[in-house]
């Protein structure tokens, strides 16, 4: 019989901070630590660059300078209503609140941090955009994870500064406080293209999965038939990235170059990867003249390279469509997360609107993330 | 004896346009001193999204001595016509006409196609039906050629490419729409690109196997718009056909849609629906190229998320190369969906075709 995450914590009502116990201390795969002020990360910027923030600041390819294009439905971008902090600042950016709703109240056993601070991966001023690397990365370990070591640091870089990302790569190599690179999906030109190769390379030698959480402002439309109008357009354009990622990931030979190399899709749904990899597969037997160096189909560089996180999961019309989704992408490349605090984060209780197989549970709840993390 | 797919109606086929010199009696004086002022009827005006010398345009035995896979009907006729013997074929010219830069130029050249079309294919052969290919990136154009070209019965459908200038759910394209619904015409949309913009947000991909691939996101994209910008509230007898679309991309997408509607729908308070039941209404697709799952199941289970038994019509997308032999249609599909898919659903789709 199949318990699920619901029905293992029935006093979640009235008790909501014992279902730590009866818990799976789960690896929460996305989680969101903000800054209270840009001031914070002066301490690990030089004078110079110290200056530069204040006076010229982060230079990113999108018409407004301070927030997204596409405002969010709740204030400070799309968070949740509940997580602001009482003493000021934004949600995300006080650590025994995190901790209260997040870390303690679910007993997570380890968070990984996609600090979507500091403007760094999309920095056209690729000299600031490398400082802004390091400087976020030292705060993510004096802020978060020395404090709380289940939080685990993901190293930011910009990839159009590739000497200076490969150094930081290499520098936070061995230092088991950062688990991942991220990289942001959206950028100048397909991540699969050569001129990234060295990176992508750092992060498989270093033994760094590289994460690509959704966003990034690369200055292309949105969509290939031009910027869409809404938020209701642009959420789900963001799957749409995550999908001609993979496509070029796969088509420019990146998995038979760099054998060693994993990719964490996280933000981006899963529900379509059977789809984009039968997809793949059925145009690739007419066209594979085009790309010799694909020795196999695409869809086995999918199942062997890449992994997904949960949030924002997909809900099928018919819940049950949920279990075959799972099935045919392998629950072994499945991990949970909640994307704490925005507004549409998943709760580990009721992501999953059908009880799954406990061995599945195991592994998209904690196992997968524990072996591709080397966490204990 | 009779083909198994007798009687079925085909709902994509390409004939293709030669060369330009092929299109000049049937574009307007002005247009025709024009083309030859600077040469075009030199060049044929190829879209990008569609190189005829890719594999996957021409499939091996439908490829001709001479011109382009397409450029005749006597090969169509002996290649599709004639051995499947569908009740009709739509024709969907694929053409640069629709990327010109030149508002009056792309209108010149579209009005051109249509007159070829009706005096070249449609005249010479009763089973043919086409669609109106109009300059996308000018609705009031656009709109205009929908009128002159309406009254001919035989166009059953307004043809544009899944990625432009602007979004297609945008509200500047409303005109096309509005004339496409007054005369009963759905609204083609054909996989391509006008490059306008990097085939997604992350530029330009390397490879045409990439472009290829991703005509689904672009297509997802181009849905999303439609559906988001009320144009089906709108429009409320528009119906959509997605051509050469893919279909299995299609239930993942509406899953994600639908919950983005249900958390952010205050963004757009015209739609009172779920997506996925206003594209249900609204939105149909051909069947080539299936992007089948590999085991039969997979098939099955597919077909059931998209919840519907009246989405897909009938296509071989000739000469495009996505089947071998006549083996048009996918493996394990239930008899009776795939009498829906070749005669039924067509037939509820195009109003014209059942009145002609």
């Amino acid at each position: 019989m199949n318990v699920t995450v619901l029905d293992r914590s029935p006093d979640r009502a009235t008790q909501p901070e014992r279902s730590a116990q009866s818990h799976l201390g789960f690896i929460d795969c996305d989680v969101h630590p903000y800054v209270k002020s840009a001031e914070d990360f002066d301490p690990f910027l030089s004078q110079r660059w110290q200056e530069h923030r204040r006076t010229i600041g982060n230079r990113s390819r999108q018409g407004l300078g301070k927030m997204p294009m596409y405002p969010r439905i709740s204030p400070g971008s799309g968070m949740r209503m509940d997580s602001w902090p009482k003493a000021g600042g934004l949600p995300g950016s006080d650590l025994p609140m995190m901790q209260e709703q997040l870390l303690d109240l679910f007993d997570v056993a380890y968070g990984l941090l996609a600090p979507l601070v500091g403007g760094a991966g999309g920095e056209r001023n690729v000299d600031f955009g490398a400082a802004m690397s390091t400087a976020v990365n030292e705060w993510q370990l004096a802020h978060w994870c020395d404090p709380d070591p289940r939080l685990k640091g993901a190293v930011q870089i910009n990839i159009e500064h590739p000497e200076a990302a490969i150094a930081e790569i290499e520098k936070r190599a061995g230092d088991r406080r950062f688990v991942q690179v991220n990289i942001p999906p959206r950028g100048l030109e397909p991540l699969g293209r050569r001129r990234y190769w060295p990176i992508l390379e750092a992060c498989a030698a270093n033994d760094f999965p590289v994460s690509l959480h959704l966003g990034g402002t690369s200055g292309h439309a949105s969509t290939g038939g031009g910027w869409p109008s809404f938020y209701h357009e642009e959420h789900p354009s963001y799957v749409q990235t995550m999908q001609t990622l993979v496509t070029s990931l796969v088509c420019e030979g990146v998995f038979e170059n760099i054998p060693n190399l994993k990719v964490v899709l996280v933000e981006g749904g899963f529900a379509w990867l059977p789809a984009l990899s039968w997809r793949l597969d059925k145009h690739w037997k007419h066209l594979k003249a085009e790309v010799p160096h694909l020795k196999r189909a695409p869809s086995e560089y999918v199942r062997e390279h890449i992994w997904v996180t949960t949030q924002p999961i997909e809900e099928p019309e018919r819940p049950a469509d949920m279990a075959s989704i799972l099935e045919w992408i392998g629950p072994e490349r499945v991990m949970f997360s909640t994307d704490y605090p925005h507004w549409d984060q998943d709760d580990p209780r009721y992501a999953f609107k059908i009880p799954l197989p406990d061995d599945w549970k195991r592994m998209i709840y904690r196992d997968n993330a524990r072996a591709l993390y080397h966490l204990d | 004896m009779d083909h198994p797919l007798n009687g079925s109606i085909d709902c994509d086929i390409h004939p293709a346009v030669p060369n330009t010199r092929a299109l000049l009696p049937h574009l307007e004086p002005y247009w025709r001193e024009h083309v030859l002022r600077r040469g075009l009827e030199r060049e044929n005006l190829e879209l990008s999204a569609y190189p005829v010398t890719a594999p996957i345009n021409g499939r091996p035995d439908w490829q001709l001595p001479s011109g382009p896979p397409g450029s005749t009907l006597a090969a169509l006729q002996a290649h599709v016509l004639d051995r499947m013997q569908p009740r009709f074929a739509i024709c969907n010219v694929l053409h640069g006409a629709q990327a010109m830069f030149s508002e009056d130029l792309s209108a010149g050249l579209c009005r051109g196609i249509n007159n070829w079309l009706a005096a070249e294919w449609l005249d010479r052969d009763p089973r043919l039906r086409a669609s109106i290919v109009v300059p996308v990136h000018s609705a009031d154009l656009a709109a205009e050629e929908i009128e002159r070209m309406a009254p001919d019965r035989r166009f059953v459908q307004v043809l544009m490419l899944a990625m432009a200038e602007l979004p297609l759910g945008r509200r500047q394209t409303w005109p096309i729409y509005r004339a496409a619904e007054k005369h009963g015409l759905p609204i083609g949309i054909h996989a391509g690109s006008t490059f306008r913009h990097p085939p997604s947000a992350i530029g330009w991909p390397s490879y045409y196997l990439e472009d290829y691939v991703s005509q689904a996101q672009g297509f997802a994209a181009a849905l999303n718009s439609l559906v988001t910008e009320g144009v089906f509230v709108k429009f409320p007898a528009l119906k959509v056909v997605l051509i050469e679309s893919g279909v299995t991309w299609l239930p993942a997408s509406l899953w994600r849609l639908d919950k983005t509607w249900r958390g952010v729908r205050s963004e757009v308070p015209w739609l009172e629906t779920l997506p996925t039941e206003v594209v249900r209404e609204h939105v149909r697709l051909t069947l080539q190229p299936f992007d089948a799952p590999p085991t039969e199941p997979q098939l099955l289970a597919i077909l059931e998320q998209l919840g519907s038994d009246g989405m897909l019509l009938f296509s071989t997308d000739y000469p495009h190369w996505h089947f071998d032999g006549d083996d048009a249609l996918p493996a394990g599909l239930p008899a009776d969906l795939a009498r829906r898919i070749c005669i039924d659903n067509p037939l509820e789709t195009y109003p014209r075709l059942a009145q002609n």
